[in-house]
């Protein structure tokens, strides 16, 4: 991760020197399109920082709750909304994932979690109407519960 | 018009700083009345936030250097309507890179929309890039073995790409309908 970060900035800050030297004034204003982003965007994305700890510190212990008393369509349903709503690092989530497997979780509830989690935020919502509009929002994060649940539920079918 | 435009601005701005003021408001609430769980709230909430602030500067310089040396013509012919099946794959690879954060991938879909890129490779674009990492996919093989991981991988690629196509109809029809 530490990795990527210092390529990511080494990478841009060559383009930027290259793009410096071949015309300074559109630089310039790239520069002044990426400082009025910055301040458009900085409340929004402070929030849906706040609300990932939120959300994350009230909840994380609840995962293992429901994955233990899975029942049926119901349970199934309450995994991927819950997946929708948490919002954590996927190198945290594959483990915990795995450590249901192991204790009996059904696949296709384990891939429902993992699915939902990775594609859906209802956190960074905020952050997607901002920049995408409400419409583009809604469409995509109910499309994408939905086949959250296919893909789940074919999972569980296949292996 | 452009009255009209600063002050949409203006009012955006304002909600979202009314937005932020009320989930600080909610946030000293939770840490108040549930002080056990504040240390764990305050340590996710500052590991995300070095997280963006370690990388999303210099993602905006990069949108920034995007609107001003990429033409329109360009991002059209490889990611518009009619991009087809190259504009899906470029898509992906795009949303696939390994680059962090899902807060990120907002503004970067934002600026490719606006120099024409159609929906259908923009939900693409952010859903590769919320489910289709490369690391992801190591951390993946390794907890959730290699059937799992592929299984869901091929089905994630064929379900995004419909739900791409369908998203990218039902808007596009909206929006002609408004003519907007």
């Amino acid at each position: 991760m530490q990795n990527t970060t210092i390529i990511i900035n080494g990478l841009i800050l060559v383009l930027l020197i290259i793009s410096f030297f071949k015309n300074r004034t559109k630089t310039l204003n790239a520069l002044k399109i990426a400082g009025k982003s910055l301040l458009k965007l900085s409340p929004t994305i402070l929030s849906v920082i706040l609300l990932i700890g939120i959300i994350y510190g009230l909840f994380s212990d609840k995962i293992a709750l429901l994955f233990g008393q899975e029942n049926g369509v119901i349970g199934f349903i309450t995994i991927a909304v819950f997946g929708s709503v948490m919002h954590m690092p996927s190198l945290l989530a594959f483990p915990l994932a795995g450590s249901f497997l192991l204790e009996g979780a059904s696949i296709s509830s384990v891939a429902a979690f993992i699915t939902t989690l990775t594609m859906i935020g209802i956190v960074t919502l905020p952050l997607e109407v901002k920049t995408m509009g409400k419409k583009f929002t809604i469409y995509r994060n109910v499309f994408s519960f939905i086949i959250a649940i296919i893909i789940a539920t074919l999972m569980g079918v296949i292996l | 018009m452009k009255d009209k435009m600063m002050k949409k601005n203006q009012n955006n701005s304002k909600k979202s700083f009314i937005f932020l003021s009320i989930v600080i408001f909610i946030t000293l609430l939770i840490l108040i009345l549930i002080p056990e769980k504040s240390s764990l709230i305050m340590e996710t909430s500052y590991d995300y936030f070095l997280q963006m602030a370690m990388v999303f500067p210099a993602i905006l310089i990069l949108m920034g250097l995007f609107s001003v040396w990429i033409s329109k013509e360009f991002v059209m012919n490889h990611l518009g309507e009619s991009s087809g099946l190259k504009g899906i794959v470029v898509s992906f690879i795009l949303g696939a890179l390994p680059t962090g954060p899902m807060f990120i991938a907002f503004p970067m879909a934002q600026a490719l929309h606006k120099k024409g890129a159609s929906y259908t490779n923009i939900v693409i674009f952010l859903s590769a890039w919320a489910c289709i990492k490369i690391p992801q996919g190591l951390v993946e093989l390794q907890f959730l073995g290699v059937k799992f991981m592929l299984a869901r991988l091929g089905m994630t690629i064929i379900f995004i790409t419909i739900m791409g196509i369908i998203i990218n109809k039902l808007i596009g029809s909206e929006s002609l309908k408004q003519n907007r």
